[in-house]
């Protein structure tokens, strides 16, 4: 039958421009799928040139920053042609005192030295004014047949290897300076990284000390927020939507109303002292703001519905069949929850503890009021060299390392959790 | 539904915005301050009288001190900040840093009195990229309701002195002032003072003397917190800008007291972040304010000492005793060295907080 059919000449003849319309509509719907998913595609265009625009580019120029260093090398280009062969042991030879020399005079004058000045005052204290002296001075000079004496002359510091080596160790393009100095190394004059002496190393306790408060942040968040949660989910609706809505007042008001009403109940004639005192729990005032206990405090009360509303919204979709099976199987209720009910809310713990973990991290505005000489993380400090020291590849090299921080923990959040198995809602 | 709106205003409107600012940007200033009372001071004594003179505009912004927005609107080549009151430190380093334009002194008039600008001046007022208006000073301060019938704080040594007057102490959350008096504290004299500072065995006696009290002290940041935290009886002595407690004594009859021993003196005044496109304007502006009456109008508002002599002659003897630059207040004033702080603050920060978080 078959074969009689496709011997036929006028079917075969019929197929072919019936496979070539096929073809033709199959390229049509194509056409029209690809002009589609454009569509589609266009439609996200503006999220994703928002994204571009405030997070991606923002982010690789504050990288960039973190070990952008083209101030000497394009200022100084003699200075350090002339110190490549320099091995950082003795003082320098003339040749480099005669480059460095004409460059200050240079750019004395042309009022370009400043940003180079300063930038050397962050690797060595005191470069400021020695750079911006020994330029004025030597530009006052009519003639001058021998630099080395002239600049020794100057200033004596001048005679010392550590200004020549801060030069030298700057003279590259690109430089992990800032890199080492926010994980408390330095460069010495050899060139040899070493750590920094005892009485300015602080960032590296710093680091240490955000991420254990963030943990323990988190910690007390799901320790006071799952029973919550939990509550939420099982009450009748009635009485679960006011609960929800005294979650969610505080989550809209303002973030400085919240942490100054702390400051107003904790501080030392405050409300809570007041009560503390007239129960008797305490003989005498106690500080409880303005320390490592205020920062606690008041951000956990800030991240609290971070850590509940996950969880809840998960809650909110298990069946009570399952507590129900465990317990018509033998099990305790204390087991059935442990075993049966636990276990399927962890996706929303997860969701909780990494939103509340990241957040914690980087939080500025509340350590900064109630942290006061104890309670401050490492974001106060990228918040102190861009406002105040203007130090901003340090700030930036701050910002990279925590960004890292923040990356590995995901990484092994992802690894121990999974993040296929976080659900912020159903 | 997206057709029935229509796109064309929003299109332009980009556009006119442009062209308006431009056109704008020919007689009008655009002025930073430090906001609240302070302000209010600068709007009443030199803003007010220089639009009646030439009828330029104002805008009056706000900002928090640093230089952070200088520096971010230098760098990006578009400054639209005409003139910041900046204090002498960021004034120091922003010179330094090459941010702020500099100019001539000889620009400035004499005095109402005939003296020449540079007599006129106290010394470091003038400096080449800014002319200071006010003597600031930290100062320590109590609340006297603290100290009914028991002995008053009346010198600087007084706030280490646990023992005749305990309690918790405020102080200021940066090096600057802190290491001077506890130096000053400890018997060091005022000219040794920064000597002592660029090395190790100062730095040390001076974080040895802030170690007996370290246990005590709330650090502020802000100025409104100190007369904040006295009022509340948070602190029984604190360390704050003097014109702060003035105004809160006269102001809310806060029972405040100034101690003018060993009060920091630094300045305030005018700048220009460099590549203002007003300068001229701006130039005119700081000359105008820096004349003798406007300095001694400030005064009437906000308690800080003007820096021209000839402000004074004529000046209340009731509202001369609440200046800073007042005879019998400046007889122990410690002058803040901005030049040194300039070269050493990077370090002696990084010092500091270690010391802080330790």
């Amino acid at each position: 039958m078959h074969l009689e059919l496709t011997s036929l000449p006028s079917v075969v003849d019929m197929q072919d421009p019936l496979n070539e319309d096929q073809a033709k509509l199959k390229q049509n719907l194509q056409k029209a799928e690809r002009k589609k998913r454009l569509r589609s595609l266009m439609l996200t265009l503006p999220l994703l040139a928002f994204i571009m625009i405030t997070f991606v580019v923002p982010i690789a120029e504050m990288l960039y920053r973190s070990i952008d260093n083209p101030l000497i090398a394009k200022n100084l280009p003699n200075t350090v042609k002339s110190l490549s062969q320099w091995e950082q042991q003795g003082l320098p030879d003339k040749e480099a005192y005669n480059a460095l020399a004409e460059e200050l005079i240079r750019l004395y004058q042309s009022k370009s030295l400043p940003p180079l000045a300063s930038r050397l005052n962050i690797e060595v204290a005191g470069m400021r004014s020695l750079m911006m002296k020994t330029g004025r001075k030597l530009s006052t000079f009519e003639q001058i047949n021998d630099y080395k004496t002239a600049m020794i002359k100057i200033d004596k510091r001048w005679n010392n290897i550590e200004y020549w080596g801060a030069i030298k160790n700057l003279s590259s393009k690109f430089t992990i300076s800032y890199y080492l100095a926010a994980l408390d190394f330095r460069q010495n004059a050899q060139g040899d990284i070493v750590a920094q002496p005892e009485h300015r190393q602080v960032y590296l306790n710093l680091f240490v000390k955000t991420l254990g408060l963030s943990a323990l942040i988190t910690g007390l968040c799901l320790l006071l927020g799952y029973p919550l949660a939990y509550l939420l989910a099982t009450l009748p609706d009635s009485k679960s939507n006011l609960l929800l809505i005294l979650v969610l007042l505080p989550f809209w008001t303002s973030l400085l109303v919240r942490t100054t009403s702390w400051i107003v109940l904790l501080q030392m004639q405050g409300v809570v002292n007041d009560l503390l005192l007239y129960v008797g729990v305490i003989s005498e005032r106690i500080q409880l703001v303005h320390n490592t206990f205020g920062t606690v405090v008041a951000m956990v009360h800030i991240l609290l519905p971070f850590m509940i509303l996950p969880i809840y919204s998960v809650m909110k979709g298990i069946s009570p069949d399952y507590f129900r099976a465990a317990r018509s199987l033998g099990a305790t209720p204390t087991i059935a929850f442990i075993k049966a009910y636990m276990p399927l809310t962890m996706s929303g713990v997860g969701a909780g503890v990494l939103l509340t973990f990241i957040l914690s991290i980087g939080f500025y505005i509340t350590p900064a009021l109630v942290g006061g000489r104890s309670g401050q993380m490492i974001s106060n400090f990228i918040a102190y060299h861009m406002q105040s020291s203007l130090n901003w590849g340090m700030a930036s090299a701050l910002g990279g390392i925590l960004l890292l921080t923040v990356l590995i923990m995901f990484y092994l959040f992802n690894r121990i959790v999974g993040i296929n198995n976080i659900k912020v809602g159903n | 539904m997206l057709n029935s709106i229509n796109l064309k205003p929003y299109i332009l409107l980009p556009i006119f915005l442009g062209i308006s600012l431009n056109a704008c940007s020919a007689d009008k200033l655009t002025v930073v301050s430090w906001g609240g009372s302070f302000t209010k001071s600068q709007v009443e004594a030199y803003h007010k009288p220089y639009i009646k003179e030439t009828g330029v505009e104002i805008v009056s912004e706000d900002f928090n001190g640093g230089l952070a927005e200088i520096k971010a609107q230098v760098e990006s080549g578009n400054v639209t900040w005409d003139l910041v009151s900046l204090d002498k430190p960021d004034i120091v380093r922003g010179c330094a840093e090459g941010l702020l334009e500099t100019f001539d002194p000889s620009i400035l008039p004499a005095g109402d009195d005939g003296t020449p600008a540079k007599d006129d001046f106290i010394e470091g007022a003038i400096h080449k990229c800014a002319i200071n208006s006010i003597v600031v000073s930290t100062i320590l301060a109590i609340n006297e309701n603290q100290f009914k019938g028991k002995a008053t704080p009346t010198k600087m040594t007084d706030l280490f002195d646990l023992k005749t007057f305990p309690g918790r102490r405020g102080l200021q959350k940066i090096p600057q002032g802190n290491m001077e008096w506890a130096l000053l504290a400890d018997g060091v004299s005022a000219e040794d003072v920064y000597a002592q500072l660029e090395t190790r065995e100062g730095r040390d006696r001076a974080f040895n003397k802030l170690n007996t009290i370290k246990e005590h002290v709330f650090w502020w940041t802000t100025g409104a917190q100190a007369p904040q935290m006295l009022a509340d009886g948070e602190v029984v002595i604190s360390s704050a800008f003097n014109g702060r407690i003035s105004n809160a004594k006269r102001d809310e009859n806060q029972p405040f007291k100034i101690i003018w021993d060993r009060q920091m003196g630094y300045m305030n005044g005018w700048a220009i972040p460099k590549g203002s496109k007003n300068l001229e304007r701006a130039i005119e502006f700081v000359v105008f304010s820096s004349k003798t009456k406007p300095l001694a109008k400030q005064a009437a508002y906000v308690s800080y000492g003007p820096t021209r002599k000839s402000s004074t002659i004529n000046m209340d003897k009731a509202l001369l005793d609440t200046l800073p630059t007042a005879p019998q207040n400046f007889e122990t004033a410690f002058l803040v060295n901005d030049e040194w702080w300039g070269d050493y603050a990077d370090e002696l920060n990084e010092e500091f907080n270690t010391w802080l978080a330790k």
